[in-house]
């Protein structure tokens, strides 16, 4: 946390890392969910803890723990047309900024950075914050990334946590990607 | 509530409303529409039931050791669940005896001594005032063992831990009754290791407790309102799932307390050991084999797969299939929910695993079940603000029919019993 600013892995530039996560924000906003699994490593892992801190999240509940397997079956129902929660979901608009990279190595970078998202549904807005730690790596050809990654340039999303700032409290039902 | 209204001269002040006749807004077969929107209906409610009754505020692994404490609603009142120096459960209203403020704003933890930030009195985990600074500013007659934490009457069944504000409540076991046999039952998915509270969702919901107490034995919305669940599922666990079409039943259990089976093969987890391991459990039957016996492997992955029923206590928690799920009014029309996932104390890792990814799959905020029951319980609450003196119905059901709505005609006559007393 306090350690001295990387410069971030040969390869990925922080400019980069950051048009990478604006794109992923827009295809989650627009509910573009096949573009959104694509920019994914295979084994790339999709987690919102529920214990703000430490990294052990296999052994503890969490609000989302998705392997591959698990976001395809996530984004499947949430575009099946049975789930009322999501059919139609919260409207959600969302900004991503305070981007820091944390560390550099073997041609992946991993950052931090703050998301705001507004959600509105059923005459209400509703504001979640978090913190999102990123973990990038660069696909070379073939890579087993698909189509957004090589758009975003050969970039494909390793590790995305989402650290709600209330997530040990009272949350309520969302039927859309944080 | 018991302070008297300052009566102003000038403004006259018009004279209370008569309480609603509770005996006629509950009737049989239906309810009246003002149970979910009345605010005056859910005050009473606050006194009449949740003040004067049994209800649940932990699980016992939630306070293992002496200092561990957990905060916790007695109705709209919050609490402090602490486990004492010689480990008794002391349940106290988390209230400053001075000037009201509360003691404790973490939601779990271990202390010995909970302190008030405002004058900095403090209390042990019994309650007791230890410490008042600067005593010498009261007169003599000023005697610190007048003003303890108030504490609630505590007692424990099978580790389910009930509080009551009512001092001459009748004993635990005569409230829960027949509803005991139910979370005997229940307890078996530890497959021999002790139940453990493995970590919680909780959500809020805008909509009346009641919908959500009615929820737990509703088997008629599952394939409704679950069926994105039900098709991201493999085919066997869908059949598994087929609520409706196993033969299950709903029991009136008495005092507000009912049972919906949804699944008969899984009311004993400790029967049909001799079945197959269901594919979708074949990896983890493989993992556990390298370090338990083939006995044990197929009790562990039974046990993983949760019990096929819900059996609902009146009036805020269930024993719910593989998770414990937890009611908080909160308002006339916000409820706060929790579903406390269920792990085995010193169980495999790799079976508990297996109990929170299959918890994380349906339940919580972002699961693929919760989500669409947080949304439809909230239309309810929209839909009831339109026919004011329509009835809500209950009226489904034949006798062993698993989508009767029994369960919610038994909350409701506990209900009228405790609202009219």
């Amino acid at each position: 946390m306090s350690g001295p600013l990387l410069e971030p892995a040969p390869g990925i530039t922080l400019q980069e890392a950051t048009e990478f996560i604006w794109l992923e924000a827009d295809l989650l906003d627009t509910q573009d969910y096949a573009a959104w699994l694509a920019l994914w490593t295979t084994a790339g892992r999709y987690v919102i803890p529920i214990e703000r801190t430490g990294d052990d999240h296999a052994d503890r509940l969490n609000v989302v723990y998705d392997d591959r397997p698990m976001r395809e079956a996530r984004v499947q129902r949430l575009q099946s047309g049975l789930s009322t929660s999501a059919n139609p979901s919260a409207r959600t608009v969302r900004t991503v900024s305070r981007f820091r990279a944390l560390e550099a190595r073997d041609g992946a970078v991993r950052l931090r950075c703050a998301q705001h998202l507004v959600e509105y549904k059923y005459e209400r807005t509703r504001t979640l914050a978090a913190d999102v730690s990123y973990r990038l790596v660069r696909t070379g050809a073939g890579g087993g990334a698909g189509d957004g990654a090589r758009a975003a340039g050969s970039i494909a999303l390793d590790e995305k946590v989402i650290r709600l700032i209330n997530s040990d409290d009272a949350l309520f039902g969302m039927g859309y990607l944080l | 509530m018991s302070v008297q209204p300052i009566v102003n001269e000038t403004a006259k002040l018009s004279a209370p409303a008569a309480p609603p006749d509770y005996a006629r807004l509950v009737q049989g077969d239906r309810v009246h529409t003002s149970l979910y929107v009345d605010p005056t209906i859910f005050a009473a409610e606050m006194d009449k039931i949740f003040a004067n009754t049994w209800v649940w505020v932990a699980h016992a692994s939630e306070i293992p050791e002496p200092g561990n404490f957990k905060t916790a609603h007695v109705g709209s009142q919050p609490v402090i669940v602490t486990r004492g120096p010689d480990g008794r459960v002391h349940v106290l209203l988390n209230r400053c005896r001075h000037r009201a403020g509360s003691v404790c704003e973490q939601g779990h933890g271990k202390a010995s001594v909970f302190v008030c930030p405002y004058h900095g009195w403090s209390y042990d985990l019994t309650g007791r005032l230890r410490g008042v600074p600067h005593a010498g500013g009261y007169d003599e007659s000023f005697d610190k063992n007048d003003y303890p934490l108030v504490s609630l009457r505590v007692e424990e069944y099978a580790g389910l831990i009930f509080a009551s504000l009512r001092p001459d409540i009748q004993p635990l076991d005569a409230h829960l009754g027949r509803a005991r046999k139910w979370i005997d039952l229940f307890m078996k998915q530890g497959a021999g290791f002790p139940i453990k509270a493995g970590g919680a969702h909780r959500f809020r919901f805008r909509g009346n407790w009641k919908i959500q107490l009615e929820n737990t034995t509703d088997a008629y919305h599952f394939p409704i309102v679950h069926r994105s669940f039900l098709t991201s599922l493999d085919d066997e666990t869908e059949k598994v799932f087929d609520v409706l079409g196993q033969g299950g039943w709903v029991e009136d259990l008495g005092n507000g307390h009912s049972v919906m089976v949804m699944i008969p093969d899984r009311v004993d987890l400790e029967q049909n050991l001799d079945a197959p391991i269901p594919e979708r459990f074949q990896a983890l039957a493989d993992e556990l084999a390298v370090e338990h016996p083939p006995e044990q492997v197929r009790r562990i992955v039974r046990a993983v797969g949760g019990s096929g029923f819900n059996v609902n206590i009146f009036p805020n928690i269930a024993c719910s299939m593989a998770f414990f799920r937890v009611l908080r009014p909160v308002a006339v029309d916000e409820t706060e929910i929790t579903h406390m996932a269920i792990t085995m104390d010193g169980g495999p890792r790799a079976a508990n695993r297996a109990r929170l990814r299959l918890h994380e799959h349906f339940q919580g905020p972002m699961g693929f079940g919760s989500p669409d029951d947080a949304d439809v319980w909230e239309r309810v609450q929209r839909g009831a603000a339109a026919g004011r003196d329509l009835w809500v119905m209950l009226n489904r059901g034949k006798e062993r029919d698993v989508s009767a709505e029994t369960g919610m005609r038994a909350a409701y006559q506990m209900w009228t019993r405790m609202m009219t007393a």
